[in-house]
């Protein structure tokens, strides 16, 4: 059995790292994720974690770091926020393409300018193309598991891909829950030692991340997407045995009282858990009204959502990041392209919101259903809508 | 040749004519990669790989190198080899060598010794990978870096970086009636790195095997990081006839424009002994397409801060001493 107690979630994030025993840790400081390294670093200090922790000098440098020990054979680990991932961004693609199975925190904070340090999901949006599996946490409890369960996804021989794993920056990272964490023999049981393929030793020379010509860049491009797809497989299974082991259940996308719903909601990251207190009201008062909680972004859980959304009538999508001159939100765009030609697609409204860490409390969510439930039909919809922005 | 000072000449010359019997036949950089005729670099490359051995996981820079030796399915090298972007090559090996270092740590890999050796040509070194490379020394990874310098961006097609020379062609330096090529004197990043307070820093040739594959070897030899800086003849960005490359290489040296050292625990030493007099660095600037617009003027203003440059070094090898020296005052 686990241990139950209470921690900063970023604290508890680098626990659930250190129980996945990583031979190599790389970082670079940037608020909000940086109480994740820093715990790391105190772990390896009071050698309870037997890992190289390497003080790199950037956060471009972090992820080649882990990239070029990821090569050699070793588990490794990094986490970063906004600035930071996009100084990343450069290499982002590249360890998808190589195969190199790194495991990333992302403390989603907003994109600068202006200088902002709260939270918002445009960083993770920005990279959302490099071929990267990306999870949304939704509270504590999510981010432990999902850290443990992101190296067993990684560095299975089917998947072979990078991983981040999102969790809310202060809105999870700074904020203090109670969770289970595994016992070291339990996540053992659980996570077997990394095993490479290949693997950079002169005992069996090979050449990684070589040069593409137009007649081979297709096709590896092709191989890289159906890695991807294919790649959800081996999510589910992974969760089908978390659940056997630790009986906590994970799906692509988590329902909240979506029975006979008619009007649903859909959020990601910690937002979902303040929209259920808001569900939970309006169904008190008789909406027929549900949540569904995007866990898996990339890859995008095509099925899983046409499941979800059957009898819905109307749907809102939340989003905390924007397309300047786009269609809007990414996630709502996504869904509508998902939903275009399903029979009985529902009506959908796409909310921008909490951006750069406006706070939105319960009220907001249900001003923001209300307006959506109670709108005259017959009148023109907007595309897309921002809540909340002062003089509008 | 003489690559050794303080040895009787007659011992020197037989030592030479004998040592290149010693060097490992096996071919770590194999023929048939992409480089072009009279390559500097793609010859410095494999004599490198010969003086690091089999136990080497050698990770690359972006750049000719790069692009010459790993055109997929194709490989030129039959050492481990990654490569991952342009700036990052020393902070990529750093992850490698402490990958390594936490593997065979923890038993998963043999314990045996594997240097890890990072290498970039100037742009990818001394511009864009610099924060890399100052990261990576500084942390102290047990690593070489070598900085294969062919004085311009060579695969993007000759474009000019803090290496290229004052006064050299470049197509983003071109000279006009209102431009005398490139303005600024090269970049001297030996110095930066010696600055680094690593143990080991030399600058080498393609045009001096024996002291090159010397100096990989006593980097491969110490713990912890060194820096070779290796000038490499590229007679396409240099407009130099392809036979050339060795001379245009060796007159580099005896003109005092880059002079063959090395700094071992701070103090410094000449490893390629120099004439008593230089020979005019018109001897060496007129083989060269690159420094063909320069008028008599700027040819004297770049000799006279050659002659300078000498001159600190000189001073340098004079006065530095060792830090076990400096400590035992």
């Amino acid at each position: 059995m686990g241990i139950r107690k209470g921690m900063e979630i970023a604290l508890a994030a680098a626990e659930a790292v250190a129980l996945c025993r990583p031979d190599v840790v790389a970082a670079y400081p940037i608020t909000p994720n940086t109480h994740i390294p820093e715990h790391l670093s105190d772990i390896v200090a009071e050698g309870r974690l037997d890992a190289e922790f390497i003080c790199v000098e950037s956060e471009h440098s972090a992820l080649s770091a882990c990239m070029g020990a990821s090569g050699a054979g070793a588990r490794v680990f990094t986490a970063t926020s906004s600035q930071g991932l996009l100084y990343m961004a450069e290499v982002m693609s590249i360890a998808s393409s190589m195969r190199l199975p790194v495991v990333m925190a992302l403390g989603n904070r907003s994109l600068s300018g202006p200088l902002n340090i709260w939270n918002d999901h445009s960083d993770i949006m920005s990279q959302r193309d490099t071929g990267w599996i990306s999870l949304f946490a939704a509270h504590g409890q999510e981010v432990i598991d999902m850290m443990i369960q992101a190296f067993k996804i990684a560095e299975n021989g089917d998947v072979m891909l990078p991983i981040n794993v999102n969790l809310d920056g202060f809105q999870l990272t700074h904020v203090v829950e109670v969770m289970d964490f595994p016992t070291q023999e339990e996540v053992d049981a659980f996570l077997p030692v990394y095993k490479p393929f290949a693997s950079l030793h002169p005992d069996h020379p090979c050449s990684m991340g070589t040069l593409g010509l137009p007649e081979i860049y297709s096709e590896a491009t092709r191989a890289r997407e159906a890695a991807v797809v294919n790649s959800k497989k081996t999510i589910l299974k992974v969760w089908d045995e978390w659940e056997k082991r630790f009986g906590r259940k994970y799906e692509p996308i988590q329902s909240y009282k979506m029975k006979g719903a008619e009007i649903a909601m859909l959020t990601m990251g910690s937002m979902g858990e303040t929209a259920e207190v808001a569900i939970d009201a309006l169904r008190e008062k008789g909406v027929p009204i549900g949540l569904l909680k995007l866990v898996l972004w990339r890859p995008f859980p095509y099925e899983e959502l046409k499941k979800a959304v059957k009898g819905v009538k109307s749907l809102i999508v939340m989003d905390r990041c924007v397309s300047f001159g786009g269609p809007g939100g990414p996630v709502a765009s996504e869904i509508r392209s998902a939903l275009y030609n399903e029979p009985g697609c529902p009506d959908i409204t796409n909310y921008i919101f909490g951006l750069g860490g406006r706070d939105v409390a319960v009220e907001d969510f249900i001003k923001m259903i209300d307006k959506v439930r109670l709108a005259d039909k017959k009148r023109p919809k907007e595309h897309y809508e921002f809540y909340g922005v002062r003089g509008e | 040749m003489n690559t050794l000072q303080g040895y009787p000449v007659g011992l020197i010359g037989n030592f030479d004519l004998y040592a290149p019997k010693l060097v490992d036949r096996e071919e770590y950089f194999t023929p048939g990669h992409r480089a072009c005729q009279g390559c500097g670099e793609a010859l410095a490359v494999r004599l490198m790989c010969k003086a690091l051995g089999k136990d080497t996981v050698i990770v690359s820079a972006t750049g000719c190198m790069e692009v010459i030796s790993s055109l997929y399915p194709t490989t030129a090298w039959k050492l481990p080899w990654l490569h991952v972007a342009f700036p990052n090559a020393a902070a990529v090996a750093s992850g490698v060598e402490a990958g390594l270092k936490a593997l065979k740590r923890k038993g998963r890999i043999p314990d045996r010794y594997i240097k890890t050796v990072a290498m970039g040509g100037d742009g990818g070194t001394m511009d864009i990978g610099i924060q890399a490379l100052s990261g990576a020394m500084e942390r102290g990874h047990d690593m070489i870096y070598v900085c294969f310098d062919n004085e311009a961006y060579m695969n993007t097609g000759i474009q000019r970086s803090s290496a290229t020379p004052f006064g050299a062609s470049t197509t983003t330096a071109p000279p006009g009636v209102a431009s005398m090529g490139n303005k600024t004197w090269k970049k001297n990043l030996p110095e930066i790195m010696v600055a680094h307070n690593i143990p080991y820093v030399a600058t080498a040739s393609n045009s001096y095997p024996l002291d090159f594959m010397n100096k990989v070897q006593k980097a491969r030899s110490i713990k912890g990081p060194a820096y070779i800086h290796c000038l490499s003849v590229c007679p396409t960005g240099w407009r130099s006839p392809s036979e050339t490359c060795i001379k245009m290489g060796r007159l580099a040296v005896e003109t005092g424009v880059f002079p063959l050292y090395e700094v071992e625990y701070g103090k410094y030493k000449m490893t390629v002994s120099m004439p008593e007099k230089l020979r005019p660095i018109q001897d060496y600037i007129k083989h060269q397409g690159r420094f063909r617009h320069l008028t008599p003027e700027q040819i004297k203003a770049s000799q006279d801060r050659t002659n300078l440059e000498y001159k600190k070094l000189l001073s340098k090898i004079e006065h530095s001493k060792s830090w076990s020296e400096m400590s035992a005052e």
